[in-house]
C-alpha cells in the first residue's frame, strides 16, 4: 500500500449515479481490494474508501455512486486533474479458496467489486447481478463476457428478470457462494448459504477514516471478537459473522 | 539549517512532532507507510488498565471540516500493551508514550505500576474518561478532581507523565495549574470537544452514546485559544493538538506557547502527513531564518 498524488487518467459517469474514475498504478492489488480517494482539496476532510472496480495492465479502474458531497466532489474531477489515492487496501477476495461451482452475487453498488474477481477466476463463476431498475444498471456487458453464465435481474422487470437477485439462485449448484451488496440481501444469502452448507463470502461496507487498521471506526463483531473491515476486511466467511 | 530538536519532560525528542493517541493505532501500520524514526514521539491507543471491546453503532461521523467519533476505548489492555505492542514500538526509535485513561482511581493507579516496569518512554493520562463513582463526570472536568487523580498518579508513577487535558474542563486555566501543582511534567491539550450529531430521517442521536467526541480542521481555533491561556499559566511544557493539518498550524501552536504539537486527525486524511508536515515546517524556519523553535515559542 502506498499513498500517492496522481493525475486521473478517466472519470465520467456510466449510469444514473453511477461514475468510473481511473489512475495509473502497477503494483499487485487483488480483487476485493480498495483504495481511499480524496481530491487534493479540502472540499472535504475524509477519504472515500471505493473498491477496486478492474485493473487492466497499468490502470485501476473505481466505480462509485453519488451518495454525498464527497463522491460528488471526486465525479467534479477531470482527466488529469490531480486526486490522492491510498492502497491497496483490506485482505480482499481469496481466489484460491473459491473451489468448484461458485456464484457471485452483487445488488447495487455491490456489484462493483465482483467485476475484478470475476476475471481473475477466469469465466468460472455464475453471476447474478440485482438492479433498481434499467437505467441504475451498469457494467453488466463487462459480466457477460468475464462470467460462465450471467442473470441481471431488476426489481421493477424493466431488464432481465423481475424481483430480488435473492429469488433467482439456483444454491444447490454452487460450492461457493460470493456477495456483495446491501446488507439485508448479503444478510439472507448467507443464512440459506447456511441451512444448505455452502461456504458464503461477503464483502461489507463500513464507514472509515484511515482505511488502514489504525482507528478503529470500522469494526464488524465476530464469532471471535472485533475485527476491523478495513484490515481483517472487508471480505469475511459469513460463519464468523454474528 | 532549522534545529526542530526539543527537550522536554527530561526527554529529548527529535522534533516537536507527536502522533496523537487514537488516531495511530501502536503505529504499525504507520511503520509500513513511512519510516517512524522521523517522528519526535508517537502516544499509544488509549489504554485502559483491562481490554475493551469498545462501542456498538456507528463509530464515526464526517462534519464539515472536522470529524466526530464515538470509538469507546477500544483496545487490548494495559497487559497486552506491554507483551505484544511496546516492544514493537520501542524498535521504532521514537518517544514513546503509553496513553492511560481509567474509570477509577484504581485503573489509573494499577496501570501506572504495570507501566513502571518497562521500558516506555513516558505515560500520557488521560483524565477524559468518566469516573464510575462520581456519576460519570469525567475527571478532566473539576480541576480539584484533576488535581486529585494526577496527585496520586504522580505518587507512584516513574515515568515523565503528561496529563492529556479536555476541553470541556470547566476552566482551562484552573485545570492547566492543577496538574502543575499534582506534578505533571507537561500537559497535552485539547482531547476531542464533545459534540452530537442527528440524523432527521430516523429521528435520533447518529451515536448510541448520543454525544461523540469532535475533531480535526474545525475545533482548531479552540484548541489554539485553551493551548494560549494553559501556557500563560503554567511553567511545565504543553504539548498542542487539535486539527493541526500542516506547518503553519504547528507553528501557530508554538507561537501559542506550545513546545511539543501532535498530530491527529490529519493522519487519517494523508497517511504520511507527518513527513510532509516536517519538510515543511524546516522549510518555513529557513526561510523565515528561524534556527530554534525557542525563537518563536509563546511570542504571543
Amino acid at each position: 500500500m502506498k499513498v500517492l498524488v496522481t493525475a486521473v487518467a478517466e472519470n465520467g459517469q456510466i449510469s444514473k449515479n453511477i461514475y468510473r474514475l481511473s489512475v495509473k498504478f502497477d503494483s499487485e492489488i487483488k480483487p476485493g481490494q480498495f483504495f481511499m480517494l480524496k481530491t487534493t482539496d479540502n472540499a472535504f476532510l475524509l477519504p472515500r474508501p471505493i473498491s477496486v472496480n478492474d485493473v487492466n495492465e497499468n490502470l485501476v479502474s473505481f466505480l462509485y455512486r453519488l451518495e454525498g458531497q464527497g463522491t460528488k466532489k471526486i465525479s467534479s474531477l477531470r482527466k488529469n486533474d490531480e486526486i490522492q489515492i491510498f492502497g491497496p487496501l483490506g485482505k480482499g477476495f481469496e481466489p484460491d479458496k473459491l473451489l468448484g461451482r461458485v456464484a457471485v452475487i452483487g445488488g447495487g453498488i455491490g456489484v462493483a467489486p465482483l467485476l475484478y474477481l470475476c476475471k481473475v477466476l477466469g469465466k468460472k463463476a455464475d453471476v447474478y447481478l440485482g438492479y433498481r431498475d434499467k437505467e441504475n444498471m451498469y457494467i453488466i456487458d463487462e459480466f457477460k463476457s468475464s462470467a460462465r453464465r450471467c442473470i441481471v435481474v431488476t426489481e421493477d422487470g424493466s431488464f432481465g428478470e423481475k424481483g430480488y437477485v435473492t429469488d433467482y439462485i439456483s444454491y444447490d449448484d454452487y460450492n461457493v457462494v460470493v456477495t456483495c451488496g446491501p446488507e439485508i440481501m448479503m444478510s439472507k444469502i448467507a443464512t440459506i448459504c447456511r441451512d444448505k452448507k455452502i461456504k458464503c463470502y461477503v464483502s461489507l461496507e463500513r464507514r472509515m477514516a484511515c482505511g488502514m487498521g489504525a482507528c478503529l471506526g470500522c469494526t464488524v463483531e465476530t464469532k471471535t471478537g472485533n475485527k476491523r473491515a478495513c484490515k481483517e476486511g472487508p471480505v469475511f466467511d459469513s460463519e464468523e459473522l454474528i | 539549517m532549522a534545529n526542530l530538536k526539543t527537550e522536554a519532560m527530561d526527554l529529548k525528542f527529535k522534533n516537536p512532532i507527536i502522533a496523537a493517541s487514537g488516531t495511530f493505532g501502536f503505529g504499525e501500520e504507520f511503520s509500513q507507510i513511512y519510516d517512524l524514526s522521523i517522528l519526535g514521539g508517537i502516544c499509544s491507543k488509549g489504554l485502559t488498565l483491562t481490554p475493551r471491546s469498545g462501542n456498538k453503532g456507528i463509530r464515526l461521523w464526517e462534519t464539515p471540516m472536522g470529524l466526530m467519533n464515538s470509538i469507546g476505548l477500544e483496545n487490548p489492555g494495559v497487559d497486552k500493551f506491554i507483551t505484544e505492542e511496546l516492544p514493537r514500538m520501542k524498535t521504532y526509535n521514537t518517544i514513546i508514550f503509553a496513553n492511560l485513561g481509567g474509570h477509577c482511581e484504581e485503573d489509573y493507579l494499577e496501570g501506572i505500576y504495570k507501566l513502571n516496569d518497562t521500558n516506555v518512554d513516558a505515560v500520557e493520562l488521560n483524565i477524559s474518561c468518566p469516573n464510575v463513582k462520581s456519576g460519570g463526570m469525567a475527571f478532566g472536568v473539576k480541576s480539584s478532581v484533576a488535581y486529585d487523580i494526577v496527585s496520586r498518579v504522580r505518587k507512584i508513577c516513574k515515568k515523565p507523565l503528561m496529563v492529556k487535558l479536555s476541553p470541556n474542563a470547566e476552566n482551562i486555566p484552573d485545570m492547566a495549574v492543577a496538574c502543575e501543582s499534582a506534578g505533571a511534567d507537561a500537559i497535552s491539550l485539547i482531547n476531542t470537544i464533545q459534540a452530537m450529531a442527528i440524523d432527521i430521517k430516523n429521528r435520533k442521536a447518529v451515536f448510541e452514546n448520543v454525544y461523540a467526541g469532535l475533531s480535526g480542521p474545525c475545533v482548531k481555533p479552540i484548541a489554539l485559544r485553551m493551548v494560549h491561556e494553559a501556557a500563560k499559566m503554567v511553567n511545565i511544557p504543553i504539548c498542542g493538538l487539535g486539527g493541526i493539518m500542516n506547518a503553519i498550524d504547528v507553528i501557530e501552536f508554538i507561537m501559542a506557547g506550545a513546545t511539543l504539537v501532535q498530530i491527529g486527525t490529519a493522519n487519517f486524511i494523508k497517511p504520511d502527513i507527518a513527513v510532509d508536515i516536517l519538510n515543511d515546517l524546516e522549510e518555513f524556519m529557513d526561510n523565515e531564518n528561524i534556527k530554534s523553535l525557542e525563537e518563536i515559542r509563546g511570542i504571543i
